[in-house]
């Protein structure tokens, strides 16, 4: 097979590390080759943070590049548009409807952008998107917002279920993980 | 074992592997977690030191006690420990010693994108280029074989997309290595020119061992193209992570030459593959190096006249360069986007950063800022804009006493120097000597929020704990100032805005060096408890935006009126006490 491409964005602090270890995990325990590309220091102050994870029989670079990612999974709505370039055509898109001001909207310099899904879908991409953070409140916690993309991303991928929940048995510690199941669950059928 | 590990996790299981057991560095982005990694293992004793300098040469230390011992660092890193690394050249080891520098081509978290190979080149020592996690762990192990073979410290260079890049590496036993006994060998190791002389000639004969070793090792490899492949044979020498990238953009329809140790460079298995293609690439990184060593052999070579010097590479970076010499068709990206324009996000203070504070009392009495390297050259950034300088670790307090001597009084009065606590251990202490010596009415402000910020909460030597969190030495910066010959020396809570007016205007008017030390810990400390986030009433709200000036992640204006995310907030009350009608008021955190 040729190698996939799944990158996971979002603002810096809002656990998309967590994610990558997740799927790294589980593509690792289904036996491909994988890289995860993540970003550490100044950018994780709040800053667009990306991780770039790649998977297939003999991974190369670590690195995603424009026009390659089959899915794009992002925390944040603006992060989303901002990373679609990178996206195949006919890729997929899977976003927290969320929204975080970035700096030059919060000192009013520039408008956060509005319409955002539908101007997504207009290029051609396919776009899912979901109020991750509602249901991760629902499975009891708002941290569990990663967890919940992730039951979501869980659609694009051709891997058991079990799969998923063995991964998430050997990254989640156990005292959160019946509520990271929950959020699994609700990502998943959304 | 098969694990897929993060490059640096990776170096320090070869740490682990090759029986270190001395580690000592300061942190930088992209080298930290590698010593962060190396903590966890019991048999390796490992320490933060207060510079790189300090670490080298514990290292040092360790080696000539007979252990196989590590340092490590980013490249800016790597200019404050270039002094014992060119003399250790000549000196050699006992132990192995093993240096990683970690490279920064995108910058993306530095302040500037040297090339680390040429320290490697100056100095004679040398230097291995691993290219993914795998190639890290038996790299590390190699380097510690070398070491000790060749009687030479050697340098294993990361890059940001090695270091922080996950990839599966084989795990496997310690390696039992017994201490080796000290003996005491002073044309060795006492470097007077007389002795020096003499272990001179010793460097060069090593680096042409090193260099026959590179002709034929497995650490350079050669992988020719396809048989099937047909047309013109190109063949690309490279290293580090373009291999990767080579590889992604062209598959097998190049022949490569894999250079796994990039100083000393081979000469003749260059020039076989050179005579086996019809057209040779250097692809590198930063600065031509493999190339100019190319060009010195008389090859013909497409390198930096074609590839940019500057930034990061990646797979389409290649294809859009070199695809019209490769396949002989130009490469055009197709990507879709959005019409609206982007909003940036760049990276900012976390809302209830102890030092937003202390920086908008600096922009609101329009000083010049003379900045250090952490956080809070975050400082810089609108709307704040409260610095004028970011040089290198250290340079604030030495530039202000140059800033200030030659501009007189008319400096003295308005200038500061900012620089965190750890940066202050690091190299600011030297600069703070010659205030005091040289005497220039200068104020430096130490920013101390109990840790090492930026590189993600490492401790240091004001904090009283060491790598493990347990008790340590704490050094007292009040009375370090003191003894220094500073008679002015005061505490100011970043939080009380009035506090840092009082003391920042008073410091300036008065003729005499000064320290102002801010003190209140970072935000992001798991131990730090906060107040319950702030509301704006708005009733009250008259929307004058005077909140706005403070730059915090966590207020906006919602239809004219100013808005708090309490997710963010975590009511340090900077706000609060900017506003001029009382709109702030507390609420309990919901869960």
């Amino acid at each position: 097979m040729s190698t996939k491409n799944v990158m996971i964005v979002g603002v810096g602090g809002q656990g998309s590390l967590l994610a990558s270890k997740l799927l790294g995990r589980l593509l690792l325990d289904e036996g491909y080759d994988v890289k995860v590309s993540e970003v550490h220091g100044m950018s994780q102050r709040g800053g667009s943070v990306v991780t770039y994870v790649r998977y297939g029989e003999h991974v190369y670079s670590p690195v995603i590049d424009k026009g390659e990612a089959d899915v794009i999974v992002s925390f944040e709505l603006l992060e989303a548009a901002r990373w679609l370039p990178f996206l195949k055509k006919d890729g997929q898109i899977v976003t927290n409807i969320q929204q975080i001001d970035p700096m030059p909207v919060i000192t009013g310099a520039m408008e956060y952008p509005t319409e955002l899904v539908d101007k997504m879908k207009a290029t051609g991409a396919k776009v899912d998107a979901l109020d991750c953070l509602a249901l991760a409140e629902e499975a009891g916690s708002a941290k569990a917002v990663n967890i919940v993309l992730m039951g979501r991303l869980s659609h694009y991928f051709d891997m058991p279920e079990e799969a998923w929940m063995k991964a998430m048995e050997a990254i989640v510690p156990a005292k959160f993980l019946e509520m990271n199941k929950k959020a699994f669950e609700l990502g998943k059928n959304a | 074992m098969k694990e897929l590990m993060l490059g640096n996790k990776a170096f320090a299981r070869g740490l682990y592997e090759a029986g270190c057991s001395f580690v000592s560095s300061y942190p930088g982005t992209p080298s930290t977690e590698v010593t962060e990694e190396a903590v966890k293992y019991d048999e390796i004793y490992c320490e933060w030191a207060p510079n790189e300098k300090v670490a080298m040469e514990a290292a040092f230390g360790a080696s000539l006690a007979g252990v196989r011992s590590y340092c490590g660092m980013k490249h800016v890193g790597l200019n404050v420990a270039a002094d014992p690394l060119y003399t250790m050249s000549y000196t050699g080891v006992n132990g192995g010693i093993v240096i990683c520098v970690a490279d920064d081509a995108g910058m993306h978290s530095s302040q500037n994108e040297q090339d680390s190979r040429h320290h490697a080149i100056a100095s004679k020592v040398p230097m291995l280029e691993p290219s993914d996690s795998g190639e890290t762990l038996s790299f590390v192990k190699l380097a510690y074989d070398l070491s000790e073979e060749y009687d030479t410290p050697v340098i294993v260079k990361m890059c940001t997309r090695v270091a922080h890049s996950q990839s599966v590496v084989e795990t496997s036993d310690r390696a039992q290595i017994a201490r080796k006994p000290y003996e005491k060998n002073i044309p060795k190791n006492v470097m007077m020119p007389g002795n020096a002389i003499k272990r001179h000639p010793f460097v060069e004969e090593r680096t042409a061992k090193l260099r026959d070793l590179a002709e034929t090792a497995s650490f350079n490899r050669v992988e020719m193209r396809d048989a099937s492949a047909s047309g013109k044979h190109v063949g690309i020498i490279t290293c580090s992570t373009t291999y990767q990238y080579v590889r992604e953009a062209f598959g097998n329809n190049v022949s490569v030459l894999k250079l796994g140790m990039v100083n000393p460079l081979p000469v003749n298995l260059i020039k076989d593959f050179a005579a086996k293609v019809d057209t040779l690439i250097v692809a590198e990184e930063l600065d031509p190096i493999i190339e100019n060593h190319c060009r010195a052999l008389g090859l013909d070579v497409i390198g930096k006249d074609v590839l940019p010097i500057c930034g990061e590479f990646s797979q389409n970076l290649l294809k859009k360069y070199l695809s019209p010499i490769v396949t002989g068709e130009e490469y055009s990206e197709d990507v879709t986007a959005v019409n609206d324009q982007i909003p940036m996000r760049p990276p900012v203070m976390c809302a209830g950063c102890p030092h937003r504070g202390l920086f908008y009392t600096l922009s609101k009495n329009k000083c010049t800022v003379l900045g250090d390297i952490g956080c809070y050259t975050l400082g810089a950034v609108a709307p704040l804009a409260a610095m004028d300088m970011t040089l290198c670790m250290g340079a604030s307090v030495s530039a202000i006493h140059g800033f200030n001597k030659a501009g007189g009084g008319e400096n003295e009065g308005k200038t500061v120097a900012v620089i965190g606590d750890s940066t202050f251990m690091h190299s600011g202490m030297t600069g703070l000597a010659n205030i005091a010596y040289n005497q220039s009415d200068s104020t430096v402000i130490i920013l101390d929020n109990s840790i090492t910020g930026m590189t993600g909460h490492q401790q240091n030597p004001t904090t009283g704990l060491n790598i493990k969190g347990d008790p340590a030495g704490k050094i007292d910066l009040e009375a370090l100032c003191r003894s220094m010959g500073f008679e002015r020396v005061r505490v100011v809570d970043p939080y009380d805005l009035k506090a840092c007016d009082e003391a920042v205007k008073e410091e300036l008017a008065v003729k005499a060096p000064s320290v102002i030390i801010s003190r209140r810990p970072c935000a992001l400390l798991k131990n730090v408890k906060h107040n319950p986030p702030l509301r704006v009433n708005r009733d009250k709200c008259v929307g004058c935006k005077s909140c706005m000036k403070i730059g915090c992640p966590a207020i906006s204006m919602k239809d004219g009126k100013a808005h708090i995310d309490n997710t963010l907030c975590v009511g340090c009350g900077i706000c609060e006490q900017l506003c001029p009608v009382g709109a702030f008021e507390s609420c309990q955190k919901e869960d």
